[in-house]
């Protein structure tokens, strides 16, 4: 039996209240206000595609370093590298056996991840374990349609045969060249068509054509089908399409577009890992991804669902938000406004890459050094033991410290020092066992954060260069 | 157990510029007017200065590379000239440099120049720069009141002080370097605050505010040292004499390591510890009669006063707000104003303090005269309270 072993799924904790959006833009165009129901999950200025990927791997299967899958895929449209493949700076961060690890990034569709998971199940067919992660983080124009539809997010689905908590029943893929929207080569926003004809000659087509093939090749109908996946930014679509299906009404995944937003190539895993956390043994669950043509997953789960360990989960996250009514901030994060940054924004950025690589088991893996003279753990590692009474030269090994709790020793907000939200958090955090490093801090709540708060280590961008298109990552304490 | 530098150098002249936002000013011109007040007060010729260290913190954003800046800046007579850098702690490098040089017996006279021309950037503050490239990488997104605001973090988390409280000691540090400052014509900041002004400015990091931070200014300051023998023989009747000269660099431990609780300054104490035993110096809150602390923040000088033990730790927010170290308490503190109100022109400021120290000494302080002190002690800083340089000296009447 071949399927889904796992599923888990990150939001950003900032929630834009798209009232806000409505409102600012209303003196431009008033329709927008249709839309302004609810809120949307947004990044903040330290998180990114590659960020959010990490942490729906981590809800998905843990935060365990020397994890050996033997798949990591990525898919994305809004990958933060065109040329450096980022599912490798996600594995890194997580720190997994790489010895025999195939890495890949899938994208230039709405469809990318469910494309990516039917690979990631090819490979489980072979008997291996794959995880393919969904990551978005899209930009839309101001007082546009697309502002107020999309969201960011991720989703990590892993496939094997072992404890299969839905199995991969049959699955279909008819490739079209139908554009309803596109984003060229160098653009920053995606160009669209008319809602209208998208509805009636692609998602009512397109789908359904898709849908009855593998329908039929599975002999299973479309009635005993208990949940429908289909994402888009039409809110009506997904019920038109059941309903000419014949799928029942309540099978119809909830697009979470009032609580998330379309979170593009994730949005397809998003609303499956959404449906699995309510999913009972037995049910069909059918999952589309439309772009360029559909893909169609259907399967079965299994008894093991009621055995998954769940992480946050979609509903964890859904609940785990923070209401963010300024908009302006919302647009600065995603550079969206030419912002006077200050000229202490006007640091030299230079990615030093053989530094970096070097760097790198710090940098991308948190990798601290424990010596095997005396046992005391330090961060960064040292050719010297940082133990007064050891100071053994040339005895550490690799010691992952992603994953250990620490505790915030001193701390400062400084207003001073150059942050795209300020003020800059940062200060001494000592860790469960030993180790101790002074750092960034993220996601501060200034109302419950001091001295004496438990952190936990994070993946979050360090430092943006727009000019060179460079970004650096580093670790970042979060309160628990 | 070395013999240590006690009375076998001597100041022979001391020179300071005006500190300020010196628009009009290069490096050049700063460091000439510190080293005529000096050259002048030392009573010798240029020719008769066999070697010189020049200290500057941040090259990129004044002078560059090199001592030539120096060098070539005085015209100095073709003689050795070296720069030395060693964070905000550089003033009293070249200090020491050159004392150690005239100790060694390699030469007779010699002399340390501080210098930083720090308001080119274009913004206040001290200049936004890199920590070297591996270290970019990780190290937090800092500025150095981030960093010293650390200590507060510690300090209340140690002593269970309440934020008012500890906040109350720092607005009374600022206030009283003020106070000193009026009285100096030097000073870059000659103005008197509140304690009302200090606690309610807007904060730079959280606790510390715009009136908990130093200034930051252009200046520079000088130092011409000499053997007491050479000294007495240029016709010098008081002399004060270097009692002694520590350093203590991070080897990381406080920032890598268990122990340390940001509550203090792990190399301060050290570098106190052994400048006392340096000096002969067995109890030093009844010994010790005036300091210039690096009071980069309020804090940072609150939190020495322990690392120096002229305080009892846990005892500096009582001190401080009894006056201990106020112009007219037992110790007084910064009674030049200190970097509060000079700023802290980086290569200058550890020259700076000991300027100072020798003009009390020397009875030539003026209007801020202290009466007969006969010990005095600098502490001058460089980097942060859990990775810094941190160098003690203590000068005093010859032969005490």
């Amino acid at each position: 039996m071949v399927g889904i072993t796992a599923f888990g799924a990150y939001l950003p904790r900032m929630r834009l209240q798209k009232q806000v959006i409505a409102d600012a833009n209303a003196w431009f165009d008033p329709g927008l206000k249709g839309l302004a129901k609810g809120e949307k999950a947004i990044c903040n200025w330290d998180e990114d595609t590659i960020t959010m990927a990490v942490e729906a791997y981590q809800d998905c299967l843990g935060n365990k370093p020397g994890q050996a899958p033997a798949a990591l895929l990525l898919a994305s449209t809004t990958l933060p590298f065109s040329d450096r493949q980022n599912s490798v700076v996600v594995a890194e961060a997580l720190n997994l056996e790489t010895s025999d690890l195939r890495t890949m990034d899938i994208t230039c569709s709405q469809r990318a991840a469910t494309s990516g998971l039917l690979s990631a199940l090819d490979i489980a067919a072979a008997g291996k374990e794959a995880v393919l992660v969904a990551s978005e983080h899209r930009k839309a124009k101001c007082a546009s349609r697309e502002e107020m539809l999309y969201g960011d997010g991720a989703a990590a689905i892993a496939v094997g045969s072992d404890n299969v908590v839905a199995e991969l029943v049959a699955s279909q893929s008819q490739p079209v060249d139908f554009i309803d929207h596109y984003r060229g080569e160098g653009e920053d926003f995606d160009y669209g068509w008319e809602e209208r004809w998208v509805r009636d000659e692609g998602y009512m087509k397109i789908v359904p054509n898709a849908v009855n093939a593998l329908l039929s090749k599975a002999g299973v109908s479309a009635g005993d089908i208990a949940h429908f996946i289909l994402p888009t930014d039409q809110g009506r679509v997904p019920p038109m399409v059941a309903k000419k299906l014949g799928i029942k009404g309540e099978a119809v995944a909830d697009n979470l577009l009032q609580s998330v937003g379309i979170t593009g190539a994730a949005h397809a895993m998003l609303l499956l890992a959404h449906r699995l956390e309510q999913a009972q043994s037995g049910d069909l669950v059918l999952v589309a991804g439309f772009g360029q043509g559909c893909d169609v997953l259907l399967f079965k789960v299994t008894d093991a669902i009621s055995q998954q360990a769940l992480g946050k989960g979609v509903s964890g996250h859904l609940s785990n938000g923070r209401p963010e009514t300024n908009y302006n901030k919302y647009q600065s994060f995603n550079n969206l406004l030419v912002k006077e940054l200050g000229k202490r924004s006007e640091v030299n950025k230079q990615g030093y890459l053989s530094a970096m690589y070097r760097a790198r088991g710090l940098t991308n893996s948190f990798l601290g050094g424990k010596c095997t003279a005396c046992g005391t753990v330090q961060i960064p590692k040292h050719k010297y033991c940082v133990n007064p009474e050891c100071g053994a030269y040339d005895t550490q090994v690799d010691h992952p410290m992603a994953g250990i709790q620490g505790e915030v020793a001193t701390w400062t907000a400084d207003t001073l020092t150059f942050d795209y939200n300020p003020p800059a958090y940062f200060g001494m955090v000592t860790f469960e066992g030993g180790g101790r490093i002074m750092m960034d801090m993220s996601e501060v709540d200034a109302d419950t954060f001091d001295t004496g708060s438990k952190v936990a280590m994070h993946f979050r961008l360090k430092q943006i260069d727009d000019q060179a298109g460079f970004r650096k990552y580093f670790w970042k304490a979060i309160q628990i | 157990m070395a013999s240590g530098i006690k009375d076998k150098v001597v100041i022979l002249g001391a020179g300071c510029s005006k500190f300020g936002e010196r628009w009009d000013c290069e490096p050049a011109d700063l460091m000439a007017e510190a080293f005529e007040e000096c050259i002048a007060d030392a009573g010798i010729e240029k020719s008769q200065i066999e070697a010189a260290w020049q200290s500057t913190g941040i090259d990129a954003f004044s002078v560059g590379p090199g001592a030539m800046p120096l060098s070539m800046g005085l015209r100095l007579p073709d003689i050795p000239v070296t720069k030395l850098e060693n964070y905000c702690a550089s003033g009293t490098e070249a200090f020491r440099a050159a004392t150690y040089a005239v100790a060694s017996g390699a030469c007779d006279i010699a002399l340390a120049v501080g210098f930083e021309k720090l308001k080119d950037t274009g913004y206040g503050g001290l200049p936004q720069r890199s920590r070297g490239v591996s270290n970019d990488l990780y190290y937090p997104n800092l500025s150095a009141p981030g960093m010293f605001a650390q200590l507060a973090a510690g300090y209340r988390g140690k002593y269970g002080t309440s934020k008012e409280d500890l906040k109350r000691a720092m607005a009374h540090v600022s206030v009283k370097s003020h106070a000193n400052g009026v009285k100096n014509p030097k000073a870059h900041l000659q103005r008197a605050i509140t304690m009302e002004q200090a606690l309610n400015a807007p904060l730079i990091a959280e606790p510390i505010g715009l009136f908990d931070c130093c200034g930051v200014s252009d200046g520079a300051a000088c130092a011409i040292v000499t053997t007491p023998e050479i000294a007495r023989s240029l016709g010098k009747e008081q002399l004060i004499a270097v009692k002694a000269l520590q350093l203590c660099a991070s080897n990381g431990q406080e920032g890598g390591y268990e122990g340390w609780d940001g509550s203090y300054v792990h190399t301060t104490r050290v570098a106190a510890k052994r400048a006392y035993e340096e000096a002969g110096i067995t109890k030093p809150r009844e010994q010790v009669s005036m300091t210039e602390v690096h009071d980069c923040f309020s804090v940072t000088e609150m939190v020495t006063m322990e690392d120096l033990y002229l305080s009892e730790d846990g005892g500096a927010v009582k001190d401080v707000l009894d006056g201990v170290f106020d112009a007219d308490g037992k110790i007084p503190c910064q009674i030049d104003g200190g970097l509060k109100c000079f700023g802290h022109p980086i290569g200058a400021t550890g020259l700076r303090m000991l300027y100072e120290m020798y003009l009390q000494l020397s009875g030539k302080a003026g209007e801020r005269q202290l009466p007969n002190p006969t010990i005095g002690l600098t502490h001058n800083l460089g980097g942060f309270p859990h990775q810094n340089i941190s160098s003690v000296a203590i000068i005093g009447e010859y032969g005490i």
